[in-house]
């Protein structure tokens, strides 16, 4: 009972309580937080991981606005079934330029991570036109409006250095160009020079070629309409990462 | 309190901690002794949990790791190990699957009924969503289950389309072939294509328009032959269709074909070597051919 007398010092002075409650508590913060900032393996080591191009981001953010993640996760996960059907699980780096990520265990619709060049563009437009048209039995609701709306991307340039604020790595060059870049991915009859330009700034961050398409993706060449920036978002889901090159049985990857 | 002498209150009979607040005593009702050894006991069972499993992450400069754990337990791990029983599982047949030529399929009741049953649920996630199930098609998706193929209906010839698409541009085995967009690219002007849907029309016997038509044959000769024919039944080897039956994957109202002349279509699937893997690629290929028109 000697320890109850000593407790009454702490119980009888209300500063010292406080006191001793905040040294209680930042014990746990200190134990639960902390580490998360200098750990090097939470995020695997992976090749070809690079920022969204401003076109896939802008269709990132339409897909966040409509909702989409209430029906759609993204994140495979590690079990023999998913891997199956879905493609190699999710790794923590797929989703270390996403804010917010996307991941989710609600599944009204099928997990989109690896949808990315699964299916044709002509298909996307199609099922997001009327998804009854291609899957009969689907539940999804139309979303035949993004065909009508043309995308506003005047603001993208702030999108992009916004993200860099949360540590997302654009250059300068890349914030610079984001409207010429956005439009240059998404008209295949823009000339060559400024698509070079867009390929040459997004590979060279992903170290990786062939991560970029581009072309029309919604079969209206007079416009860019925010159909167009969902298909280009949804065709590079989970297309980044160079799997030939992951280590998955290094020790550091095995969770 | 050990000093003081215990205090029992009168009207519960609880014992009081002998503390005592304007003239209110406050009453000692410890917790319950079981609920005391299962919180205890829990607080062990981290302890020991942390040992047993990944836990502790590791302090810079440490290596990076967390400790592994005396289990070893990793889920990455485990679903590697589950594919590769999987695997293992279905490996005599899928080995023999990779092999086996059509005929010998089909005279192997087991390996037949192994490919159906793999192919068929492979088709129903990765093929139907464009296919449909059965493969009975859609406009601009073709129909599986007919023996009208564009590109190849046989064993060998479905199993490289579905290895490598058609107009899938990182790959480089792809089927390929581009149909000039006669209009978009003012190649033809919009009367000559007029000229040519009845052209196209009277392959059928539905022109309406017999002195466009026989403008259009001009224009046919010159922009269309080398890929559809002379005899407009097409052209497999780029995968030009035939305009002289009653399949239309694009429709075939004159509507339609004016729209296919101006835009093109040069329809895209996707390769799916690097996605699926060969025995069931090789699954697929005999289910489809299964569906009705396999060559």
């Amino acid at each position: 009972m000697g320890l109850f007398q000593k407790h009454q010092a702490l119980e009888r002075h209300s500063l010292l309580l406080t006191v001793g409650i905040l040294v209680v508590v930042a014990i746990g913060g200190l134990v639960e937080i902390a580490p998360l900032f200098y750990l090097e393996n939470t995020i695997e080591k992976v090749q070809g991981m690079r920022p969204y191009t401003p076109l896939e981001l802008a269709g990132r953010n339409i897909y966040i606005r409509e909702g989409c993640y209430t029906c759609h996760s993204q994140m495979v996960r590690p079990l023999r079934d998913e891997v199956e059907r879905y493609g190699h699980y999710s790794l923590a780096a797929e989703s270390m330029y996403d804010h917010p990520f996307q991941w989710g265990s609600k599944r009204t619709g099928p997990d989109l991570a690896r949808v990315g060049r699964k299916y044709s563009n002509e298909w996307h437009l199609d099922h997001m036109t009327n998804p009854r048209s291609v899957v009969p039995e689907s539940i999804m609701p139309p979303y035949a409006f993004l065909s009508d709306n043309t995308l506003h991307f005047d603001d993208i340039a702030d999108h992009l250095k916004t993200l860099r604020f949360e540590g997302v790595p654009y250059t300068d060059d890349m914030i610079e160009n984001a409207k010429a870049d956005l439009v240059a991915q998404v008209d295949p009859d823009a000339d060559y020079d400024s698509q070079d330009a867009l390929v040459a700034r997004y590979e060279e961050a992903s170290g990786r070629k062939g991560t970029i398409t581009i072309g029309d993706f919604d079969g209206d060449r007079t416009r860019v309409t925010e159909m167009d920036a969902v298909i280009a978002y949804l065709q590079m889901t989970g297309t980044l990462v160079d799997f030939s090159t992951y280590e998955a049985d290094d020790l550091s990857n095995r969770r | 309190m050990s000093d003081e002498k215990t205090e029992y209150d009168p009207h519960s009979g609880v014992e009081t901690t002998g503390h005592s607040w304007d003239g209110i005593k406050e009453l000692n009702n410890p917790l319950p002794r079981w609920w005391l050894i299962v919180w205890y006991a829990t607080i062990f069972w981290a302890i020991v949990y942390t040992i047993l499993m990944p836990a502790w992450p590791s302090l810079p400069g440490l290596g990076g790791t967390n400790t592994p754990g005396l289990l070893g337990k990793s889920d990455r791990a485990e679903v590697a190990q589950e594919v590769s029983t999987m695997r293992s599982e279905r490996g005599v047949a899928s080995q023999k699957l990779m092999s086996a030529s059509l005929v010998e399929i089909q005279n192997d009741l087991n390996l037949q009924q192994f490919a159906m049953a793999m192919g068929e649920s492979a088709f129903g996630d990765n093929c139907a969503t464009c296919h449909g199930s059965g493969g009975r098609g859609a406009k601009g998706y073709p129909m599986l289950a007919d023996d009208v193929w564009l590109w190849d209906g046989t064993l060998d010839g479905i199993e490289q389309t579905i290895r490598h698409g058609i107009r899938h541009d990182s790959d480089e085995l792809t089927r390929m072939s581009a149909m000039p967009a006669f209009g978009r690219d003012n190649l033809l002007s919009s009367g000559e294509i007029d000229d040519l849907v009845q052209h196209v029309l009277s392959f059928s016997g539905r022109q309406t328009d017999t002195d466009a038509a026989a403008r259009g044959s001009v224009l046919f000769a010159s922009q269309c032959v080398s890929c559809h024919g002379a005899d407009a039944k097409g052209n497999r080897a780029v995968g030009a269709p035939n305009l002289t039956d009653a399949d239309w994957l694009f429709g075939g109202e004159p509507a339609d074909i004016r729209a296919t002349i101006t835009n093109a279509r040069n329809a895209h699937m996707p390769a799916w070597q690097g996605r699926l893997d060969d025995p069931t690629i090789k699954a697929l290929a005999v289910y489809v051919h299964s569906l009705g028109g396999g060559e």
